[in-house]
Parts: C-alpha cells; sequence; structure tokens
C-alpha cells in the first residue's frame, strides 16, 4: 500500500470547538503526555474555556509552575496573563483520598469506617495496578458532574501499559465480584462450595497454606463490608466508560518518533477503535523538522560529502554544519517514515507535530510555546 | 565477599562480584536494550547469564527481532569470546505456578486455583505479591546450582552456580524502589505464612552484597532527576546502587570555543557561508543562516548536556557511557554496545 500523506490535527479547532469536553492524553511512559496535557489546557484557556487538567505524576518544576505545591486532589487555579479569555485550573491525583471518598459515599459511616481500616481496602487504594488509573476516571466523572469547567483535560497514569485505564474499572469489577472472592468470602456449606465439589478441600487448605489464616480473615470481613458498595462501583465505572466513549470525549494519543513509541501508538491506537472511543489525533514530540529554504532541499548525502570536502581544506565550522545538518536529515527521514508508516496503517490519523526543544519546558511561557507549535505547525519535510 | 561501598570505586567497579543485576530508567531512556547489551558484556568469555524481563512487555523479544516469548529460559544471544545469555520473559502468573509445584509439589491445586482466579487474584489485588513472585524466579535463578533439578537448595552447596550473573529489565525507575521493597509489600497483607517466608529470602538476596541496582538515563533533565530520586530511594532501602548508564551519547560536533559562540551569539555567519560557497553549494548565504539555526541549537543541547552530566557525576556512582545508534537497535548494535561496556570494565 502506498503512504499517504498525514492531515494536520487541528488543535486550534480541537480546543474551540464548545462540544469538546473532554481531551484524554495517553500514550507510551516518557513521551510528554502531562507536558502536552497542560499545553493543551493552557491553549484551551487562552482561547476562553474554563479549562480544569487533572495530572497523576507531573514532573516537580512543571507542578510548581501550574501552583500545585502537593498532591492535594484539589483543583488550584493557575495565574493567567489579563488578556486570556478563560480560565485554567490544575489538579494533582490523591489516589486514596478519592478512592475514600467513595466510599464515604456509597456506603453509611459504620460500615465505611469498617472497610477503610481493614487491611485489604489499604492495598487496594494504595498499590492494587489499576487503582491510580480507575481513580482518574473516577475524578474525572466527579468533575465533569460537577459542571464547574467546560472542557477538562486528563493526563493518564504511566501505567505498565498505557491501555490500563480503560482495563482498570472493569479489572476492578471482575476483581471485587469473583469467583475467587465469593468463594473465599463465604461461610462453609453454602451452594458455592458445594459446587466446587471434591477440589474444595484441596484448594481451601493450598490457599491457607499460602497466604496465612490471618489474611482470608481480613478478606472476609473486606467483601463482607464492600458488598454493599460494589454495586455503586460497578454503576460508576460503567458510567465513566461510557462517558470516554461519548462524543464530547477527544482522545489524543502521545508518542515520540521513535520505534516502540510509535508502536504503542499504534496499538494504542487501534485498542481505542475497539472501544468505540473517539480519536482526535496523534501529537508527536520532539520531532526535527528540518529549516525552510535551501536547508531543506540538501539532502544527507550532499551534506555529508562537502563536509569531507571542507574538512580536507581545514575549514572546521562549516563542516561541522554540513555534518549537523547531514544527521539531521537521516533523522527526520526516519521520523517521517515511522510517521506514515502509522498514518497508513491507521486510515490517515490526523497527526500535530512538536519540534525538539533545546531545554526542557517547565513554566508557563513553555507549555504556551508548545500550544503554539501544536497549533500552527506545519507538518515539516 | 565484604563490600566496600562507602570507598570510591574504579570505573564499571560496582559491576564486578555482583550476580543480580537490576536494570531500571525512566521510560525512554533505553532501559531493554542497556539491559540486554550488559547481559552480554558480563557474558562474554565463556560466561552464562540470564536475562530477565519482569513486565510483560516482551521488550526482549521486540530487540531480538523474535515472536512473543514464553515462560521458558532460552539461550538467545551469544556474548563476544563465547558465552551465553539465556533470556526468560517472567509473568506472575507462570512464576506463580511453578512455585507451588517447586516448592509445594502442588501441580494439581495450582491449576484448580488458576481456574477459579486466584492467580489473577493474587497477582491482581496486591501487586506485592506480583512483585515477590516475579523478584523471586530472579532471586532464585541467581541461587540456583548446577546439577539442581528445579529447587535451588536441590544440589550441595560446593557446586558451581548455574548462572554467573542474573540481568533483570526491571520495572521504571518511577516504580523501582516498590517493585524492589517486596518485604514491605507483602507485610501489610501477609503477615506470617509461606508467602511471607518467600518474601524474606527474596528481600534477602536483593539486599546482599551480590545485588546492584543500575540506573540508565540520557543527558535531559527529567531522566536525571529520576535518576537521583531513584538512587536515593533505593539507597534508603538498604539495597546497593551500581552504576549509572548514560545512554544515547552523542559526541558534540563543534570544538570548544565554536561551542561557545554558537551558544552565545550563534556561529560565525561569515565563515560559513565562505565555507559553503567554497563546498559549491547552492544559495550559501540563505544555506548558512538555516545551518546557524541549527548549529545553535546544537551548542544548546551540548550546554545543556554538559550540566546534566555534571548533576549526575555529583551522585558520585561510576559513570558509564554508551553511543545513540542510529536507525534503532538490532543484534549488531546490540553487539556493540556490549562491547562499549566491556571497555568500560564492565566484567564478570
Amino acid at each position: 500500500m502506498t503512504s499517504r500523506a498525514s492531515e494536520r490535527l487541528d488543535v486550534d479547532a480541537l480546543v474551540d470547538d464548545p462540544r469538546t469536553r473532554i481531551i484524554v492524553c495517553c500514550g507510551a511512559g516518557g513521551v510528554g503526555k502531562t507536558t502536552t496535557a497542560a499545553a493543551l489546557g493552557l491553549r484551551a484557556a487562552e482561547r476562553g474555556r474554563h479549562t480544569v487538567v487533572i495530572t497523576v505524576d507531573p514532573a516537580r518544576r512543571l507542578a510548581q509552575s501550574l501552583g500545585l505545591a502537593s498532591l492535594d486532589d484539589t483543583p488550584r487555579p493557575v495565574p493567567l496573563p489579563e488578556e486570556a479569555t478563560g480560565s485554567m485550573h490544575a489538579m494533582m491525583l490523591d489516589m486514596k483520598r478519592t478512592f475514600d471518598e467513595v466510599v464515604r459515599e456509597h456506603a453509611d459511616p459504620e460500615r465505611a469506617r469498617q472497610i477503610l481500616a481493614n487491611p485489604f481496602y489499604q492495598t487496594l487504594s494504595t498499590s492494587f495496578s489499576g487503582t491510580q488509573e480507575y481513580m482518574a476516571m473516577e475524578k474525572l466523572g466527579q468533575l465533569r458532574q460537577s459542571g464547574d469547567w467546560d472542557l477538562i483535560v486528563v493526563d493518564t497514569p504511566p501505567s505498565r501499559s498505557a491501555l490500563d485505564f480503560l482495563d482498570a474499572p472493569k479489572r476492578l469489577g471482575r476483581f471485587l465480584d469473583g469467583r475467587l472472592i465469593r468463594f473465599l468470602s463465604a461461610p462453609a456449606g453454602t451452594g458455592a462450595f458445594r459446587l466446587l465439589g471434591a477440589g474444595f478441600n484441596l484448594v481451601a487448605s493450598t490457599i491457607g497454606r499460602i497466604v496465612g489464616a490471618q489474611f482470608l480473615n481480613d478478606l472476609r470481613a473486606f467483601v463482607s463490608a464492600f458488598e454493599t458498595v460494589f454495586g455503586g462501583f460497578q454503576e460508576r465505572a460503567e458510567r465513566t466508560y461510557r462517558l470516554l466513549q461519548a462524543p464530547g470525549t477527544a482522545f489524543v494519543v502521545v508518542a515520540v518518533p521513535e520505534t516502540d513509541a510509535m508502536r504503542e501508538a499504534s496499538y494504542f491506537i487501534e485498542r481505542l477503535a475497539t472501544d468505540a472511543m473517539p480519536l482526535a489525533g496523534l501529537v508527536i514530540n520532539r520531532t526535527h523538522p528540518l529549516p525552510e529554504g535551501p536547508a531543506a532541499r540538501l539532502d544527507a548525502d550532499r551534506a555529508t560529502s562537502a563536509a569531507e570536502f571542507l574538512e580536507q581544506a581545514g575549514s572546521s565550522l562549516p563542516a561541522a554544519a554540513l555534518r549537523l545538518h547531514a544527521d539531521r536529515v537521516r533523522v527526520r527521514e526516519r521520523e517521517n517514515r515511522l510517521r506514515e508508516a502509522l498514518v497508513s496503517a491507521h486510515g490517515g490519523v490526523r497527526v500535530a507535530e512538536v519540534a525538539a526543544l533545546p531545554e526542557d519546558v517547565y513554566d508557563l511561557p513553555g507549555l504556551r510555546g508548545i500550544g503554539e507549535s501544536l497549533a500552527f505547525a506545519d507538518r515539516g519535510r | 565477599m565484604s563490600e566496600g561501598e562507602h570507598r570510591p570505586q574504579p570505573p564499571g567497579g560496582a559491576s564486578t562480584k555482583a550476580r543480580l543485576h537490576i536494570v531500571t530508567g525512566k521510560g525512554g531512556t533505553g532501559k531493554t536494550t542497556v539491559a540486554a547489551a550488559l547481559a552480554q558484556a558480563l557474558a562474554s568469555g565463556g560466561g552464562r547469564v540470564l536475562l530477565v524481563e519482569v513486565e510483560g512487555r516482551q521488550g526482549l523479544a521486540t530487540l531480538l527481532g523474535v515472536p512473543p516469548l514464553p515462560y521458558e529460559e532460552r539461550e538467545m544471544i551469544s556474548a563476544p569470546g563465547g558465552g551465553t545469555v539465556c533470556v526468560l520473559a517472567a509473568d506472575a502468573e507462570s512464576a506463580l505456578l511453578e512455585y507451588l509445584e517447586m516448592f509445594y509439589g502442588m501441580r494439581r491445586a495450582g491449576q484448580a486455583l488458576n481456574r477459579l482466579g486466584a492467580v489473577d487474584f493474587a497477582t491482581t489485588i496486591a501487586p506485592g505479591l506480583r512483585d515477590v513472585l516475579l523478584t523471586g524466579k530472579a532471586t532464585e535463578a541467581v541461587r540456583r546450582r548446577r546439577g539442581a533439578r528445579r529447587r535451588a537448595s536441590d544440589a550441595p552447596s560446593t557446586e558451581p552456580f548455574h548462572y554467573d550473573a542474573v540481568v533483570m529489565d526491571a520495572p521504571p525507575t518511577g516504580r523501582i524502589a516498590q517493585f524492589l521493597n517486596v518485604n514491605s509489600e507483602v507485610a501489610g497483607l501477609a503477615r506470617a505464612g509461606p508467602i511471607r517466608n518467600h518474601a524474606d529470602r527474596v528481600m534477602e538476596v536483593i539486599r546482599s552484597g551480590g545485588t546492584r541496582v543500575h540506573f540508565v538515563s540520557v543527558l535531559e533533565e527529567m531522566p536525571a532527576q529520576e535518576t537521583r530520586d531513584g538512587i536515593a530511594e533505593i539507597s534508603a532501602l538498604g539495597i546497593r546502587v551500581g552504576v549509572v548508564l548514560v545512554n544515547m551519547v552523542r559526541p558534540p560536533l563543534l570544538d570548544e570555543p565554536g561551542l561557545v559562540a554558537a551558544a552565545d551569539g550563534g556561529p560565525d555567519l561569515h565563515a560559513l557561508s565562505a565555507g559553503l560557497k567554497e563546498a559549491g553549494l547552492d544559495d550559501p548565504e540563505e544555506l548558512a543562516a538555516a545551518l546557524a539555526g541549527e548549529v545553535r541549537a546544537h551548542a544548546l543541547r551540548v550546554r545543556l548536556e554538559r550540566r546534566v552530566r555534571i548533576g549526575l557525576e555529583d551522585l558520585g556512582r561510576p559513570l558509564l557511557e554508551l553511543p545513540l545508534l542510529e536507525g534503532g537497535v538490532d543484534r549488531a548494535a546490540l553487539d556493540l554496545l556490549a562491547r562499549r561496556l566491556i571497555d568500560q570494565g564492565v566484567r564478570r
């Protein structure tokens, strides 16, 4: 199949459209998801939206520049210049606190106390793989329902897999509603045990031997207390999942032009399609477009041979500049190949690129600059 | 073996004598590639090394250009000067079933548990259990001796070790301390019993003088910051830090005065266009202006990289360097990286 030129992701159209209510940034670790989310939130705010950005684990200096001193689960205003027509808030997710709130909301005070004190809950709320993702989605649902913001930008957690936040609510549900947990928590002699028949003693004694009796007791106490809030959990998880599929949501897949990150992006785009989640496009950070003009027409081989000639003539600066250019052209060619392969594999997904900057971004002017590149960047050659 | 970890170490010295090498790094720094190159370097000259991945990403299969790997130690890479690297893609489910069979002879019970969803349960509810199974697999391989059928304690301790070293492609820096601190992770859930004992045994190996955690970084601020934070966390747990591997290093293309001039005001445009003209290139002036931008960006980047490198040097760990490989990593490139590590003093 011949590759077709990728179409540009129109970031301003996306953030200006009042129907866009949620933007979810997702992608592999280390590709600049948080920065992209913050830059999109800032651009939207300065163009008139009332925006809140949920981040999970921002770099310290970025957090500071957003006015986030601590992880406190509360949206904090980000000071914008006077000419900004909208507003921006940012918050860092505290997954345990969010989880505690959900429990309190769904259980009577006594039961909530029991749940919150159970060692299983302690583990579940702090280190269950997927809790962070689940709570990010829960927080998204809460903010959406509050109606205080007209655009919510979510930075997804750095997961084992970039897809965890889609799967976490279901997995948590499957776990809490699973056969095993019912089996372990059921009093002896009930139906669950009979169903298992002769294998039961073996299994029960195995579990006991491996994890110890205390573990089973804690688990039983946890499950029976959690039973009452569980229905509410499932329902909320499903509601958030449906919210993600709704037309007001836009997924932005973030990548860098490297094989692994692009492969993950490709995988993610497929998965979003499978789950009927609306994809706005792909942001490729840290690209190396060539400068306009004659430099764009000077290919790597020509630049290298000119550099060799100049090195012999003892002209070191121009030779170094040409070598640098030759490297850059090769890098750019590889980036173009990676991008076009992904675009042609995914029916012309829209792309915006942000050129690599010499220094890291950790303040509002830096984020604004990224927002501008996202909006205006010519795709480059 | 007594460890003089307070004495300054020779370059690469942190790798000597250690048998479990845990490689971590921020996402995007090339941790998997570096782990594979390290395994290959440690195996060189007739050694036998196990390379384990624990995150279920099949990163090693991708790196080696082979189909997804099963839960099985397979000879897959040959090292310079003879030597073998076996590769294992460890997953918690298989590790649990193997653990049950190995220590309790409970194959049937294990399968029953699997059907019930117990394995999913154990490895999902409590990442601590997942982590202890995965680190447990690596530590078992460290302790395994030749002639043993399965369990580490089967063979007399006079037999040589089955593997000269085990290299783990570990979770990223942000999660490494939690991942390795299996003891406290499991403590909240299992206060007694075999899992707890198993965790204690695993922790003993991880805290021993034979284990090193190596950090992969690139010359950028955020990965360097994570390296700094990670080293502090790992040291606080009483686990030994090995080396810092600076990956994807690019040589500067300008001499020192050239770099300073280019970073400050931009390079000498006149010299640039004169040279381009001499080389017979079209539009030398306009081309010089465009290339000047590229040169300045390069100089600024080199300046930032130097600042980051000084920060990494201040950590007081040996710094090993690996070059940026244009065009991605294949087996030949892996070979080259392994040789670079050997040149810098990495050996068994």
